[in-house]
């Protein structure tokens, strides 16, 4: 391990670029805020400065993923209490996975943001920019102090961001929720750290590493952990912040938020459990592999009803992070089992998906905010037939679409295709429940697959196909060059993850070994480049790339060949429609039209409030609201049960300082008869 | 890639996009005979392709260029699907490009596909369709892959070439667990090739139809090639049963002469398996569409249930 703070630039080791990357952005913001209102400067400069800084962070994170562990002190904080930063393979691959991804995003960003909505500019740039440095500070930290301080400064600087447009009420709402949740998680991380260090009063992860915890404080630990960041996460039953505060924000702080900061979650959790404590125990693997399950289903089930395309889009983040937490806790089972190359193959599917997950999901939301822009409407009832007036959008978010619904030769097919194939491995298991019990949660896993697809074609089909639904969407601008240049961005990575898998699991392989001290990567890449076989290729093979040189090829030889023996004439005319002529665009499915069947056959999971017109109404009226049912069982009861308390104790306050002093007197008293009885 | 396994590929491919017309030409006799109907010729299926294929083709105004490709794509799917599946031979190169799961993959492509360009229209019948496809969609597609997985289990392989050589190799014997996948692939295969109890092929009653509904605004050749790929997917699909279930006379790796013979065992399995199909067509009646996820979601069970009758027992 070398020990290394900034010296001369002659010998700049990774850590330092990433320093530097981390202060450029900072400096950045620093320029936007003292010209808040300059909006030229912020776009055209500030910005596009922000996402090339974000290439600077991915190329030195790729160096660092194959040189050994680096640390740094930094000389900030409290006296006595200096930040100590560590740069591994396990943070690398998330400091990757931020910097391509903020790129894509800044460069869209820079086209995005627009005068006089909300917060100025040059302050919207400064939060951004500190939102960045701070996640990326939070996978360098390697103290709990440094952690929860840069913890903090995620939390706060992305609630100023979810609540730019701080003017509408249910923003503030959102924003308010959003606060909330994130502090009963950091109280949750922050005890958890209190129970890893393990009474020793040091902080740093070095030396929780070294605690030899108990099996009953180990799990507590984990619990804690588990809780805190998934509340971050977003899991069941803590996700209800997700769908409110995401489609709040701007939609460049969407993507953030749902491809990278939920990421941070996923990093803080792979981090506890399988770095700093000790062999995890074999519940911990079945509670995630619960918990995920039901978080994904329970996602992807509330993806496919919503009619708001960014909600929808965030209950489907619900989905990708339980299915990321299934990976996990397949991966705690197998390492407390010792099967450490299943482990491994199961962590890698994990990772690779969270890194499809970042460019996919920020595709989109990065879509819907360019529709958002071109049409000022975020509800899908009123959208339709974008592809036609918004192509370079359209064609895009359909690159994203298809990658979301994890369909092959994209990249979302490639990680869950890993997925399913740790699960098969679990025959040896050594518990007869496990066994019986992972097979049910693969089916699971294969129904939340199966519902994404039908989520995402929703989505496209909704937004970009069909006819307007109202007449002034024909009216509507592409996105223009620098949005252009952040969504071709990310939809070239979903394309490239999806095709090169080889080489992308050939980089995961330092993280897994680092973790669970194994890897898949030798093994793939002895089975050549062009062909992904995890284990054995007798076993199970899959090649992306011939896959879809297969797929052209058949396309190109039917299309050849049609006009070859026949021709290609084409005549356009009024749809059909089965002879019927008054076709309008009222007659297609709306969103909630769309995810009518799903409403109906998984009834029992929304809470369904109906109004129906009975036959005698002046002005017929229908209203439906399915709402979440944690709201009603675990929310209301909680806030209500707080809200009682806090009247009783508000009969305390009087408001009088006469009062105040009798109580000063009355426990001075009591303090007094207790010390000398 | 020996001379040998290339010409088996070639065969392969050749058989499926060939003789699947046939396929669905057969069943439709079958099926006549069965309903005291007079019978519609063999080749009609070829008729129809070569009819279709000489008209023009006529869009709707608004079409994007997504409803003009989607065919192609379908149809590139499903020859993908069907040159992945082994029908006479196991030793197919193009296989190790896609395992069991990225076969079901295959058709989840050419489902989103052919639902998008059903939707792009922007027509009542047309997203009917494809909301009623996405729903059969998302319970045959889950229900399809454990199937799969239970074979997988058995033979720990996903690649279907290696399934069909480990089951076929091995002494016979009846698998309580392929009994339950069995079943439930059945009922899979009747909604994915949206066959009597799920979807009638034949119908163009506007509150019945599934797939119908979706291919309603193309003709020409576009039309041609999604009824070639519905083909296409039904040969598919009974070769998947048959590799899995019937694995025996598909040439193995070093028997070219196996070869010559497994054709003809193709074609008789296949007749077979026509025959039966179009007599589950008679024996059924159409369920209403929201019987369809019950139906599904039976089918989802009786694989997942395989799966576990696997680990319980061991076979």
């Amino acid at each position: 391990m070398e020990a290394h703070a900034l010296t001369g630039p002659s010998a700049w080791l990774a850590i330092d670029w990433m320093l530097a990357a981390i202060v450029s952005w900072l400096a950045i913001g620093t320029v936007g805020v003292v010209r808040p209102h300059n909006f030229y400067v912020v776009a055209r400069v500030l910005f596009p400065l922000g996402a090339v800084v974000g290439v600077l962070l991915a190329a030195a994170a790729l160096v660092a993923l194959h040189s050994g562990p680096e640390t740094a002190v930094l000389p900030i904080g409290l006296p006595g209490l200096p930040f100590h930063l560590r740069l591994d393979a396990l943070s690398a691959f998330f400091l990757l996975l931020l910097g391509a991804t903020s790129t894509g995003i800044s460069a869209f960003a820079a086209g995005y943001f627009r005068k006089g909505e909300g917060t100025p500019p040059g302050l919207l740039c400064l939060l951004y920019h500190l939102f960045l440095a701070s996640m990326a500070m939070v996978i360098l930290a390697d103290d709990a102090y440094a952690f929860m301080v840069m913890w903090e400064l995620m939390a706060l600087s992305s609630f100023f961001l979810v609540t730019a447009n701080h003017v509408i009420p249910e923003i503030r709402r959102a924003g308010y929720l959003y606060l909330l949740i994130a502090h009963i998680g950091a109280l949750a991380i922050l005890l958890c750290f209190g129970v890893l260090q393990a009474n020793t009063g040091d902080y740093t992860f070095a030396n929780m590493r070294l605690q030899q915890l108990s099996p009953f404080w180990a799990s507590v630990a984990f619990l804690l952990a588990f809780a805190g960041f998934g509340a971050k996460a977003g899991i069941v039953p803590l996700h209800i912040w997700l769908p409110e505060a995401h489609p709040a924000a701007p939609s460049p702080v969407s993507a953030l938020m749902s491809g990278v900061m939920l990421k941070t979650a996923i990093y803080g959790l792979l981090r506890v459990s399988f770095d700093i404590l000790p062999t995890p125990l074999w519940w911990w693997g079945v509670l995630a592999l619960a918990v995920g399950l039901a978080t994904a289903l329970f996602g992807v089930v509330f993806a496919a009803i919503q009619t708001d395309m960014k909600r929808l889009l965030a209950y489907s983040s619900i989905e990708n992070i339980g299915l990321l937490i299934v990976g996990i806790g397949l991966a705690l089972l197998f390492t407390a089992y010792g099967m450490a190359p299943m482990a491994a193959l199961a962590l890698t599917a994990v990772l690779y998906h969270a890194l499809n997950h970042a460019f996919f999901k920020s595709l989109l939301f990065l879509g819907t905010g360019a529709v958002l822009h071109a049409t000022g409407e975020r509800n899908l009832g009123k959208l339709g037939g974008l592809l036609r007036f918004m192509p370079w959008v359209g064609w895009l978010a359909l690159v994203g679409a298809l990658a979301a619904a994890g369909l092959p030769p994209l990249n979302g097919f490639v990680s869950e295709w890993l997925l399913l194939q740790s699960f098969l491995f679990t025959l040896g298991l050594k518990s007869t429940f496990v066994n019986n019990l992972v097979p049910v949660v693969a089916a699971g896993v294969a129904l939340v697959a199966a519902l994404g697809g039908y989520v995402m074609v929703k989505f496209f089909g909704v937004i970009f196909l069909g006819q307007p639904r109202e007449p002034r969407l024909a009216s509507s601008h592409d996105a223009a060059t620098r949005e252009r240049i952040g969504l071709v961005w990310l939809a070239a990575g979903c394309v490239l993850l999806g095709l090169f898998p080889v080489q992308v699991i050939a980089l995961l392989d330092p993280v897994t070994r680092a973790l669970v001290a194994d890897g898949i990567g030798p093994q793939v890449l002895s089975n050549g480049w062009l062909f992904l076989a995890p284990v054995a290729p007798e076993r199970a093979s899959y090649s992306p790339l011939l896959f879809l040189l297969l797929l052209t090829a058949c396309f190109a030889l039917a299309f050849v060949l049609v006009r070859k023996l026949y021709h290609g004439r084409l005549r356009r005319a009024a749809p059909w429609d089965c002879g019927f002529p008054l076709l309008n665009a009222r007659m297609q499915d709306t969103a909630e039209g769309f995810g009518q069947p799903i409403r109906q056959v998984f009834e029992p999971f929304f809470r369904i409030e109906r109004h129906l017109p009975t036959p005698f109404d002046v002005a017929p009226s229908y209203r439906l609201v399915a709402s979440d049912h944690f709201w009603h069982w675990m929310y209301l009861p909680i806030a209500r049960i707080s809200e009682a308390t806090s009247r009783i104790v508000g009969l305390l306050q009087q408001g009088r300082i006469s009062t105040y002093l009798m109580y000063s007197f009355v426990t001075l008293l009591v303090m007094l008869v207790l010390v000398f009885r | 890639m020996s001379f040998y396994s290339a010409t088996a590929q070639l065969l392969a491919i050749l058989l499926a996009v060939l003789g699947a017309p046939l396929l669905t030409g057969w069943v439709n006799q079958c099926r006549a005979w069965l309903q005291n109907k007079s019978a519609p010729p063999l080749l009609l299926p070829y008729r129809t392709l070569h009819k279709l294929f000489w008209k023009e083709s006529v869009i709707a105004e608004n079409a994007s260029p997504l409803f003009r490709f989607a065919p192609y794509v379908v149809f590139g799917a499903m020859v993908l699907a069907c040159s992945i599946v082994p029908t006479v031979s196991t030793d197919l190169p193009l296989a190790s490009a896609a395992d069991a799961i990225a076969l079901v993959g295959v058709f989840a492509l050419a489902r989103a596909f052919i639902a998008l360009a059903a939707m792009d229209i922007g027509t009542a019948f047309g997203t009917l369709g494809a909301r009623r496809e996405m729903l059969i969609g998302f319970l045959a597609e889950p229900a399809l892959l454990m199937v799969l997985f239970t074979a997988a289990f058995l033979t720990q392989s996903t690649s279907l070439a290696n399934i069909v050589e480990t089951i076929g190799t091995q002494e016979f014997a009846i698998y309580p667990s392929l009994a339950f996948a069995g079943v439930a692939f059945s009922m899979v295969a009747l909604a994915e090739n949206s066959r009597v109890p799920i979807d009638n092929p034949a119908t163009h009653l506007e509150l019945t139809m599934i797939h119908e509904a979706m291919i309603l605004e193309y003709s020409g050749r576009h039309l041609a090639l999604l009824e070639w790929a519905a083909s296409l997917k039904l040969f598919a699909y009974s070769c998947i049963g048959l590799a899995i279930f019937f694995p025996w006379g598909i040439a193995y790796v070093h028997e070219p002469v196996g070869m010559l013979l497994a054709v003809p065992v193709l074609v008789g399995k296949l007749a077979i398996g026509g025959a039966a199909l179009a007599l589950i067509e008679t024996l059924s009646a159409k369920m209403r569409i929201f019987r369809v996820p019950e139906f599904l979601a039976g089918a989802f069970l009786l694989a997942v249930i395989g799966i576990l009758v696997h680990f319980l027992l061991g076979a």
